[in-house]
């Protein structure tokens, strides 16, 4: 065979020479690889993301929800607890030994009133222990005490977005607001905390003693759910277990029948949401990859239009000595020429593009060496499997029929 | 001395379909080195074929051919392309040069598969080549930009790069009007007067003139072979055209 550079050398001749039609054939190459990357990497960025949440949401917290679908067709005798309530909370926080802090969460949203200004948020009643559950602070003011909480007290501590829309730069400490009508002062404001794994601002929020929550706003007997926090990271699973069992015992199931209830770990929670991600990832990534199969057709496409074209130039070079390997060679150079700087394009391409994104909107693109290396390894791969065939054709050609076509 | 090409009973039979076509049928020919042969005969003669055959582009399919005492009928696809690389040089009717490449490096392709790099300075024996044309002003064009004449001439400077045993050409004034065919055919005569072996195929009567030995073709069968003692000379017939222009424009 000749020296591998002086047919490189003759294959960048002919692809500059054609530099229209060899950069449309890599745009399917640069366009796939591009795609491949920014979409992987917008998956293991969403990952990242949710494996900072596991650390700032506190790792040790046990969430206790109903659950309303295991109860299949089974009767329950009347006067049965089938949800969550405030007593739950309490015999947790009584009976419990593993477990360290314990707050009803009782959930409402609607619109708040204060400074002449009107706000849609969320309002979530809680225990005082939430803060030290969710690794929560208070900014500025006070949190609520036990004492409010048996006294129903009318307070709110206020997340910053609803601050902003409410008071702007007003000190909201010891101002009135309105909430659906029922007036609370407020007496705190939380620390930022930022946007959470599903992009959600956790900002925009008010917090409320449960009780004041429950009695005013809700004005139901059930909770939404229960945050407990165990003594350590070790004994969340044992922690589980014991929530589980005093809670059996709360609503009177029999051995042998199911909970009404769930009872999460937040990894268990943070897993299934990255399990999601990393589905949605795989998804993107399989379609992007297609793209990029695709783009391999396309230049085998043009590789076949390229030998048809050039024939006689085949059969000039096979009637001054090239013999069908050289030939073959230098068609699949040129495939595996466009096909990998495609790729490097693409490759740029994907970088610039995560790097718009990341400054301008609020996905994250995590790009990583492996799928760069991987989708780049690919595309050379698609250069050589997609101009073998074309280049087999060259190469087999008779000369004389190769210098007498028109 | 030893011929340089030695036919013994070369035929050739071409499949077209469920019809044979015997395009050789038996051909016995012997060239001297130094030799300024013509091949002539009607289309169909089969003198193309045996073009072919001599210039290792086709293979006979019986009888034996000796180019250079080196047994050619019997070697692989890859030998002939080295064979075609080494001892020949062509020079077609359509000139066949690659499109949108320079002179220089129309001329430099057959160094390119100079496997067993022959030739040191390939550029230099480009240059060189194009001199020998009389090319050396245009080594930089492109195809397009040059007239059928030149473009022949650098095909011919392709064909002489590889200093080959001998340079083929396949009807090599076909494409070009009287006047540019006289100035290439004087290029044959000079290189041949340089001692270079040169076989051509024609069907013109007037173009064989220049050769000194004229082998006639009819059916694949060679018909009469002639010596030509007093080739005409290509130069003065130039130069008594270039009078006759001269006088018509008086």
């Amino acid at each position: 065979m000749l020296q591998l550079s002086n047919l490189l050398k003759a294959s960048f001749k002919s692809i500059m020479k054609n530099r229209m039609r060899s950069l449309l054939t890599s745009l399917g190459i640069i366009i796939g690889v591009g795609a491949v990357i920014v979409m992987v990497g917008i998956g293991s960025g969403s990952q990242k993301r949710i494996a900072q949440e596991i650390s700032s949401m506190g790792s040790n917290m046990i969430v206790v929800f109903p659950s309303f679908s295991q109860r299949g067709g089974v009767s329950r005798g009347a006067g049965s607890f089938n949800r969550l309530t405030m007593d739950d909370a309490d015999a947790i926080r009584e009976e419990a030994t593993l477990v360290e802090h314990v707050s009803a969460i009782v959930m409402s949203a609607g619109q708040v009133i204060g400074n002449g200004n009107n706000w849609n948020t969320s309002i979530q009643g809680v225990d005082p222990d939430y803060l030290n559950i969710r690794m929560w602070n208070i900014a500025s003011g006070e949190f609520f005490s036990d004492r409010d909480i048996r006294s129903r007290k009318k307070v709110a501590v206020l997340g910053v977005t609803v601050v902003e829309n409410i008071f702007g730069d007003l000190d909201p400490i010891g101002q009135k607001i309105r909430i659906r009508n029922t007036p609370f002062r407020v007496i705190g404001v939380l620390e930022e905390k930022g946007q959470d794994a599903r992009g959600q601002d956790q900002d925009d929020i008010i917090l409320a003693p449960s009780t004041t929550v429950q009695s005013r706003l809700t004005g139901e007997r059930y909770i939404n759910m229960i945050n407990v926090s165990a003594v350590s990271l070790e004994s969340i699973s044992r922690a589980q277990e014991e929530v589980t069992a005093i809670l059996r015992r709360q609503h009177k199931i029999d051995y042998g029948q199911e909970n009404d209830f769930m009872v999460a770990n937040q990894t268990a929670i943070t897993e299934m949401a990255s399990e999601t991600s990393r589905i949605m990832t795989t998804l993107l990534g399989a379609v992007a990859a297609v793209s990029l199969v695709v783009g391999g057709i396309g230049i085998m496409n043009i590789m076949l239009v390229s030998v048809t074209e050039r024939t006689r130039e085949i059969g000039i070079r096979m009637s001054v000595g090239a013999r069908g390997r050289d030939i073959l060679t230098q068609f699949l150079l040129e495939s595996v020429v466009l096909s990998i700087s495609g790729g490097l394009i693409g490759i740029l391409l994907s970088i610039g593009i995560a790097f718009i994104l990341n400054t301008w909107t609020d996905i994250h693109v995590a790009i990583g060496t492996g799928i760069v290396l991987l989708s780049f390894t690919f595309a050379g791969t698609i250069g050589i499997f997609f101009g073998f065939y074309p280049a087999r054709k060259a190469a087999g050609l008779n000369p004389i029929d190769a210098l007498r076509y028109e | 001395m030893k011929p340089v090409i030695s036919i013994k009973e070369i035929t050739k039979i071409y499949h077209v379909g469920e019809i044979q076509v015997h395009a050789l049928r038996g051909v016995d020919l012997a060239v001297q080195s130094g030799e300024f042969l013509s091949i002539m005969g009607a289309s169909g003669s089969g003198k193309s074929t045996l073009m072919n055959v001599i210039g290792c582009l086709d293979v006979p399919t019986s009888g034996s051919y000796h180019l250079d005492d080196i047994d050619v009928s019997s070697l692989s696809r890859d030998a002939y392309a080295d064979i075609r690389n080494e001892k020949i040089g062509f020079v077609f009717q359509g000139f066949n040069l690659l499109p949108r490449t320079s002179a220089l490096e129309n001329v430099e392709l057959p160094l390119f598969y100079d496997r067993r790099h022959r030739i040191k300075n390939p550029q230099h024996a480009a240059r060189e080549a194009l001199e020998r044309v009389g090319l050396a002003d245009r080594m930089h064009h492109v195809p397009s930009q040059l007239s059928g004449g030149q473009q022949q001439r650098v095909a011919i400077a392709r064909a002489l790069v590889n200093q080959p045993s001998i340079l083929l050409a396949d009807e090599p004034t076909g494409n070009l009007d009287s006047r540019t065919s006289i100035e290439v055919m004087s290029v044959f005569q000079e290189l041949n007067g340089q001692g270079i072996t040169v076989l051509l195929v024609t069907h013109e009567e007037d173009i064989s003139q220049y050769t000194k030995r004229i082998v006639y073709m009819r059916d694949g069968h060679i018909l009469r072979d002639q010596k030509i003692e007093k080739p005409v000379s290509a130069r003065q017939d130039l130069e008594k055209k270039m009078e006759e222009a001269d006088a018509a424009a008086l």
